[in-house]
């Protein structure tokens, strides 16, 4: 069965169809698309299926980013998946976004930064046997980038967005323990899709209604006691 | 026709079923009213974070109300614009990818027209053409409604709108936030004579308002008041019912004086004021004098609601006036849109 997956979680677009369980037959492909995710994401959604003979009702799942990333673009994903799971009646799984960075990373060691703004990273440490799931190592968080969590051992390899904005606040603070580093790696449907079909193997996909983001960075404004305390 | 409509422009997630045979079929809402008043004021991040929780079951529940399939639906309707961006983004996405699953078309439908034809979904409703007065927490505005979008502006506010300056004075007599209602409420039990409130722009000559120079008269009074000891409760009951007789008479003139500049017949009221009581006595005691007709929407769609976005989609679905891309306008103007009836 063909699944999908939707990235709209960096200034890049990216989808991924799979025709059956194994990760050699996804079909991936991705766009410079900076803020044009609502526009873009459907049209080529549709390009990308009639490539391969496909319709939307032929898709049994869709993976999507639950985050952390841009939140309007995260919320444009999960809308769109919602939308498109729901009229299909299809589970949905959410998808880490440092967790498929560390998917990307190709390693057995992957220490993720994706730059966060507000001089802050979204960060998250990553460890896995050859060929079985990722293990977390430092659950994600939003932090700066001096005050990341500390990974045991080193040769982590460092991978993200992070690591280009605060190249040199992480580098002091991780640079015994980094190995290799991959700065401009964004987050891509393809490894959210490898995470995912197991997953949906498994029956671990959701209805489209429980589709949900995780932000990390919750305090977005100052309660009206908090600002008559400031 | 069967049409979703789906509203999410600013802190009221809206959605229903309209079926241009039956009527409305179904319509349910979620404010998030009580989340933004700890903050005082919408926190538009926090209003799309929100409105992405509520879409779907808000679909589910009207679909269940209505005891029709999501298969049914021939076309989906949504806000896309005026309004918060990245909340409007919310809405246009689950209905757009849901009108591309479904192979339905969308419609893009522009928030002020869904609460303009808002008494269309009213038993009587109003004939075309109508002045309507739409005036909410957002907007103040007089426009000639000649048919389904053939509006023309006649007037508006030039700086507050109406219940912004009931919700900014509310807060000024510490009735929380939003506290428009609670003031109007307070209102009642006042005398309105005990204090005089400006009327801003009245013989202005045109059909403009303005309404932030009332709030700055509120203040003004409250400071005096207070200034030997806390406002007592009456004191403060006679500074609401003041300030609610300026709003409501500067509305009830410019509204009179807007019908008789296009020598229209019929008033409809639309928007969250629109439910104010003093304001529908003041114009229906008007109206009845002059030999007018007033409209107003059912209580439960003065605020933002899905039921007016399902409305004017399936008005202009009738005419095919479907949404080519998934865009959103998060400023629009009213006057700009296609006339289609």
């Amino acid at each position: 069965m063909p699944y999908l997956a939707i990235d709209t979680s960096s200034e890049q677009l990216s989808l991924a169809l799979s025709t059956g369980h194994r990760a050699d037959s996804i079909v991936a492909r991705e766009w410079p698309v900076g803020q044009k995710h609502a526009e873009l994401t459907l049209p080529y959604l549709r390009a990308l299926l009639s490539d391969h003979q496909l319709a939307m009702s032929d898709i049994a799942g869709i993976a999507y980013p639950s985050g952390p990333g841009s939140f309007t673009g995260l919320r444009i994903g999960c809308g769109i998946t919602q939308g498109l799971a729901y009229a299909q009646n299809i589970p949905v799984v959410g998808i880490s976004t440092l967790e498929a960075l560390a998917e990307a990373s190709g390693v057995i060691r992957a220490y993720v930064c994706i730059d966060a703004r507000m001089n802050q990273v979204y960060c998250a440490a990553f460890e896995r046997e050859p060929g079985s799931a990722w293990k977390t190592i430092h659950e994600a968080r939003v932090c700066n980038p001096e005050d990341v969590p500390l990974p045991a051992g080193n040769d982590w390899f460092g991978i993200g967005t992070g690591f280009k904005t605060y190249a040199d606040a992480l580098q002091t603070r991780l640079g015994a323990q980094l190995g290799q580093i991959d700065a401009e790696r964004q987050p891509h449907a393809r490894d959210m899709l490898q995470l995912a079909l197991p997953r949906f193997a498994a029956g671990q996909g959701l209805p489209a209604e429980e589709a949900n983001l995780v932000y990390l960075r919750d305090k977005v404004a100052l309660k009206t006691h908090e600002r008559a305390a400031k | 026709m069967l049409v979703l409509g789906i509203e999410s422009s600013c802190d009221e997630t809206g959605v229903a079923l309209y079926d241009t045979e039956h009527g409305l079929l179904a319509h349910q809402l979620h404010t998030q009213i009580a989340m933004h008043s700890e903050y005082g004021g919408v926190v538009p991040e926090l209003a799309s974070r929100d409105h992405i929780r509520r879409v779907l079951p808000l679909t589910t529940a009207c679909l269940q109300d209505a005891q029709r399939h999501l298969a049914d639906i021939d076309a989906i309707a949504y806000t896309a614009g005026p309004g918060l961006a990245g909340a409007l983004l919310v809405g246009a996405s689950v209905a757009n990818a849901m009108a591309f699953a479904l192979n339905k078309p969308t419609i893009a439908v522009h928030h002020l027209e869904g609460h303009l034809l808002s008494p269309c979904l009213a038993d009587p409703a109003p004939q075309f053409p109508f002045v309507a007065l739409l005036v909410s927490g957002g907007h103040t505005q007089l426009m000639a409604v000649h048919g389904v979008g053939h509006y023309e502006l006649l007037g508006e506010t030039v700086d507050d709108a109406a219940g912004e300056a009931f919700d900014k004075s509310a807060k000024l007599l510490g009735l929380g936030y939003p506290g428009g209602p609670a003031l109007s409420k307070l209102a009642d039990t006042g005398d309105a004579s005990r204090f005089t409130l400006p009327r801003p722009m009245l013989h202005s000559g045109t059909l403009d308002m303005s309404f932030s120079g009332l709030k700055t008269a509120v203040l003004n009074l409250v400071t005096q008041q207070s200034k030997d000891a806390a406002l007592d409760d009456a004191t403060r009951a006679d500074i609401c019912a003041a300030f609610q007789a300026a709003i409501v008479e500067v509305l009830v003139k410019k509204s009179l004086a807007a019908l008789k500049q296009t020598g229209m017949k019929r008033l409809v009221i639309a928007g969250g004021v629109g439910a104010n009581r003093q304001l529908r006595a003041a114009l229906d005691d008007a109206a009845k004098k002059r030999k007018l007709e007033v409209f107003y929407p059912p209580m439960a769609l003065c605020t933002d609601n899905g039921a007016m976005i399902a409305y004017a989609g399936a008005q202009r679905l009738q005419f095919q006036q479907t949404a080519g891309s998934f865009a959103i306008q998060p400023r629009w103007d009213l006057a700009s849109l296609d006339k289609v009836s």
